[in-house]
């Protein structure tokens, strides 16, 4: 049998009486095999290519990243894993000796590996590359410890895509507040279109509409301090939310729980649709050329004037450096490189269907879609990053999937729902 | 089979005209769905996302082509060989020994194994992840041999999963048919003094051709479509095996599925194939002549 | 001869005494070396699940950060976890469904096809076939199928706007869609499994009967069923596992989620990611492994009524 090693270096005196105590008490070695710190060893020494965990498997972003670490000046050794499977795993990667630096995202994502100290502080490479950034950019860099742990790279912004060609032939403008919002889907409807493209098979997509709404009606504060545990779910402001959305329910695609995003964008790629609620990547669904050049977008609408319209989600995507790099010096230096104007425009030559994290990003290729974007996002007073990325993950995929899709099935019983989620939140975030 | 059997089935024709009918009709809504799959997996995406699926035209050897070359075939092929030979062939040894002793012993603890080997198989991998991969991390190992320094991120640690989570079904499978076997058999081999490791071997082993077959296809099949315990136990894409391959088709933000069943229809010939060569194996039936007399 | 055969009296244990030194040995290694595998690396990490699951757990770190929490986790999946209860049903539903669907088909076609028939072969072929195939391109061959905007049964329904069924997003319906899926699956897999017991079969005994001049079906039932016992129980086994730990096709759709709540997707959720709830991930495992041994039990009790 394969006897593991009792006790990994690193493990805390206490560490060891624990098991100990374990051992005995519940009269099992099963645990055994469990102890031990999780880190990999940092024994390979410092030299050496510096090693990129990439999780950029997609042609085009895959691409794009063997361009921007071409430029680099040292030796990168890429390894990428699809995407799908390497968030699956990020706890195995992180604990098994990950690569020296890596792809992540920002947000509570990021905070999160940061306080369980399975990600490197980056503070001293802030100092080097922090003018290049806006200070939300920094924010959404910072722990919440005070430290930088992550170099943004590119953000995609939600908002409300249409056909401009279906726009122009019907004469529809894009709405500004809720009641036009409302008036324009009754007069899709009355033109033989769904108003709202929708599908949440994923689970994932609705969040998004549920995440504007909350923004428009509670703001951005409201969304921080509810997505952080602080705000109980079962509160009226949060029912507001659910009730609103119910409103807008008449004008979404029927049926949305078996339909993909993916199949859903389809249908405003074939005219049937007009307006569709996602984030930027969702033209990369468009054959290239003058189907995807036919997208445009206009931000959520307000909702509260007291509330305003100027919060955006905008999910950031950048790197981190494992705990401890087998090459910190060369993860550093490549960190700095990574956030620097030069390398955000490899990328983005390669990939243009993000926006620049980067100030002094070279910005004159960009399409209309990014320039747009770009301006949204910069005009925009707070950023949020997305349901799934701003709270616990736990909770984003156990609780609030299944509970938003209660919700669209079963539009009217919100108190019902409220209090499930504010109990289950309860146990998750441990009261 | 011998003549005699063949010959004296034959009166019985309407039967048979029912039953091919039956079977045809089985076997066309059977390989319906694969068909059509296949059918959308030779046309291109632009045009069903226009047209949809339930339509002509768009036809394209294209995404044969991309999907070869964007998946990297070549070397997951290679991975997944190093990956599923060691696997299937430690388990069936391991199960058909176990099995042969559970078959043809009556030990006091026979049954202690049994419920040790039966029930391994309903625990659901999910259950056994972050154990096994606590194992692994903490199983030391030189940086010589491993980049993590541990068999996280081995081959070896792959195939052990492997093997460990497949040997009881094969085991409880095995232990089964073997009980089918005319004990006859290996009795009148008692009689001539073979010891346990020849009965084994060169009288048991070869009876459970069909059954071994069987289990050699559905392991194959199985360990190479596996990819939760390559997923959770490596970290380097360059050992990944071809499900890796086909999970980087399937894009993050874009999934062209056209391409990706083109990837999957390519990934599943080797199995295919694999199959047909073991099938002439299922066919074989006894041949008792030995207890006949 | 046949009866003889057939009504073989059952085994007596046979004499252990007959093995000589080196025997015993090979017999000890023989058990010894896979037991140590499976103890190993299933058991011992399932028993590592089940003292999980009285934790809370993330996954990260080492065991200084583990609290216990008693039954907190078992309390949460019972009263506080919604799908928990659709999830023990569906898994139910599945059983029931395959022992008198796929499995039994499979069992038929398997007779059927034993027999020396012209194309047996490609028919085997054929209804094998979905098992081998990768879990992307069964996802996407039930998303042509099934999906409601493109999906070949709505259109060869001919159902237009609203009265498009939602096969995948109802939760009325979609268990029984996917259901259809894996049983497809099933059936080959069963079909493969019985063929090979039949081709076990004395063919003397087939011989015998046709000579007493029984039919096919009789033959079938009254001397082929009793010498397949044992092939039967592993068929019957197969199908209880199956259904406990059916996962992929339903993960593949929609994660699990839905209307197609499994133990193993819940389980799933739970486990894997970042931030995992370990705790409460494995004291769902742990409930599904309870809920095994019930039928683990059975069958043992079957196994020792078999030897007495």
């Amino acid at each position: 049998m394969m006897n593991p090693r009792p006790l990994a270096g690193g493990v805390s005196a206490m560490a060891i009486r624990r098991r100990t105590l374990l051992k005995g008490a519940l009269g099992a070695g099963a645990l055994a095999g469990l102890a031990g710190c999780g880190g990999g060893d940092d024994g390979g020494g410092g030299g050496g290519a510096v090693t990129f965990g990439s999780n950029w498997s997609d042609e085009v972003p895959k691409n794009a990243i063997a361009a921007m670490m071409k430029g680099h000046d040292a030796e990168v050794s890429i390894n990428t894993v699809d995407h799908n499977s390497f968030q699956e795993n990020i706890n195995n990667y992180l604990q098994g000796g990950p690569d020296d630096v890596f792809g992540w995202f920002a947000g509570y994502r990021m905070q999160f590996f940061a306080e369980q100290g399975l990600v490197g502080d980056i503070s001293d490479v802030w100092s080097d590359i922090g003018s290049g950034f806006s200070e939300a950019m920094k924010q959404q860099a910072t722990g919440a410890d005070g430290k930088q742990y992550f170099v943004p790279l590119y953000y995609y912004p939600w908002a409300v895509f249409y056909r401009k060609s279906v726009w122009a032939e019907r004469g529809y403008t894009p709405p500004a507040t809720m009641d036009e919002f409302v008036a324009l889907s009754k007069q899709m409807q009355g033109d033989g279109l769904v108003p709202l493209s929708f599908g949440d098979s994923d689970g994932w997509p609705a969040m998004g509409t549920f995440d504007y709404l909350n923004l428009r009606i509670n703001g951005y504060d409201f969304h921080v301090e509810l997505m952080a545990g602080e705000r109980p779910w079962n509160s009226q402001e949060v029912k507001n939310v659910f009730d609103a959305w119910r409103e807008l329910l008449p004008y979404h695609q029927p049926d949305a729980l078996g339909r993909t995003w993916q199949e859903a964008a389809q249908t405003l790629l074939r005219k049937e649709s007009g307006m569709y609620l996602i984030g930027m990547f969702m033209g990369q669904q468009f054959p290239e050329g003058p189907e995807r050049d036919d997208l445009d977008f206009f931000p959520f609408p307000e909702i509260d004037p007291a509330v305003g319209a100027d919060a955006v989600e905008a999910p950031i995507d950048g790197f981190m450096m494992a705990a401890r790099p087998r090459n910190e010096e060369g993860a550093k230096d490549l960190l700095r490189y990574l956030g620097t104007a030069e390398a955000e425009d490899a990328y983005l030559a390669v990939d243009p269907n993000n926006v620049a994290a980067h100030d002094d990003a070279d910005t004159s290729g960009y399409s209309a879609l990014q320039k747009k974007s770009q301006e949204l996002v910069s005009g925009a007073k707070s950023i949020s990053q997305f349901l799934d990325r701003d709270t616990r993950p736990d909770f984003a995929s156990t609780v609030m999937i299944p509970s938003l899709q209660a919700f669209l099935r079963d539009p009217d019983d919100v108190d019902g729902l409220t209090k499930s989620i504010e109990e289950q939140k309860a146990s998750i975030f441990g009261g | 089979m011998t003549a005699a059997v063949k010959k004296r089935r034959k009166p019985v024709r309407p039967a048979r005209v029912v039953l091919q009918a039956f079977l045809i009709v089985m076997a066309v809504g059977w390989i319906f769905p694969i068909a059509w799959a296949v059918y959308n997996s030779l046309r291109d995406f632009d045009y069903t996302s226009v047209n949809g699926y339930f339509s002509v035209g768009g036809f394209t050897l294209d995404n044969y082509v991309e999907a070869w070359s964007r998946g990297e075939f070549g070397q997951s092929f290679y991975n997944t060989a190093i990956i599923v030979i060691p696997s299937v062939l430690i388990t069936l040894l391991l199960a058909s020994m176990v099995a042969f002793v559970l078959a043809r012993f009556s030990f006091p603890f026979n049954l202690t194994l049994l419920a040790l080997f039966t029930a391994a198989n309903l625990l659901p991998q999910q259950a056994l992840l972050v154990p096994l991969f606590r194992l692994f991390l903490n199983f030391e190992l030189s940086y010589d041999v491993s980049d993590s320094g541990s068999l996280y991120d081995t081959y070896v640690a792959v195939i052990a999963a492997n093997i460990a989570f497949q040997t009881g079904f094969c085991t409880f499978v095995l232990s089964n048919y073997m009980k089918t076997l005319p004990r006859e058999l290996t009795e009148a081999a008692l009689v001539d003094g073979a010891g346990v490791l020849r009965r084994y071997w060169q009288l048991v082993l070869p009876l459970c051709r069909p059954a071994l077959a069987a289990l050699a296809t559905l392991q194959i099949t199985w360990v190479y479509n596996d990819f939760f315990w390559a997923v959770a136990f490596m970290r380097t894409g360059d050992k990944m095996p071809v499900t890796s391959s086909l999970q980087n088709l399937r894009g993050q933000f874009f999934t062209d599925y056209n391409l990706l069943s083109a990837g999957s229809v390519i990934v599943a010939i080797p199995t295919l194939i694999i199959f047909f060569v073991l099938q002439r194996h299922l066919r074989a039936g006894l041949t008792l002549g030995a207890t006949k007399g | 001869m046949a009866d003889q055969a057939v009504r073989r009296p059952p085994r007596r244990p046979r004499r252990v005494r007959t093995l000589s030194g080196v025997d015993v040995l090979t017999v000890a290694l023989m058990v010894a070396v896979p037991t140590v595998v499976v103890v190993g690396l299933v058991w011992g990490p399932a028993l590592a699940t089940v003292l999980l699951s009285f934790t809370d757990w993330n996954g990260i770190g080492n065991l200084s950060e583990i609290n216990f929490v008693g039954w907190q986790n078992y309390e949460d999946a019972t009263t506080n976890y919604p799908p928990f209860g659709p999830a023990i049903r569906h898994n139910v539903l599945w059983l029931v469904v395959f022992f008198v669907g796929p499995t039994l088909l499979g069992v038929i076609l398997a007779v059927m096809l034993d027999r020396e028939l012209r194309g047996s072969r490609i028919y085997q072929s054929i209804f094998f076939m979905p098992v081998v195939l990768s879990l992307a391109l069964v996802g996407f061959i039930w998303q042509l199928i099934y999906s409601r905007d493109q999906g070949l049964l709505n259109e060869v329904l001919g159902l237009e706007g609203g009265a498009r069924i939602d096969f995948f997003g109802n939760p009325d319906i979609n268990l029984w869609a996917v259901l259809v899926a894996a049983g497809w699956r099933h059936t080959g897999y069963i079909m493969l499994l019985y063929l090979a017991g039949l081709k076990a079969v004395d063919p003397a005994l087939r011989e015998a009967a046709a000579v007493d001049g029984a039919g096919e079906v009789r033959t079938f039932l009254r001397v082929i069923w009793p010498v397949m016992r044992p092939v039967n129980i592993v068929i019957l086994v197969i199908t209880v596992i199956e259904s406990l730990r059916a996962f992929d096709i339903a993960w593949v759709i929609n994660k699990g989620r839905n209307g197609l709540e499994l133990i193993s997707t819940l389980v799933t959720q739970n486990v894997i990611g970042e931030a995992s709830r370990v705790g409460f991930g494995s004291a769902l495992a742990t409930i599904m492994i309870a809920i095994s041994t019930v039928f683990i039990v059975i069958y043992l009790i079957q196994v020792m009524r078999e030897q007495k």
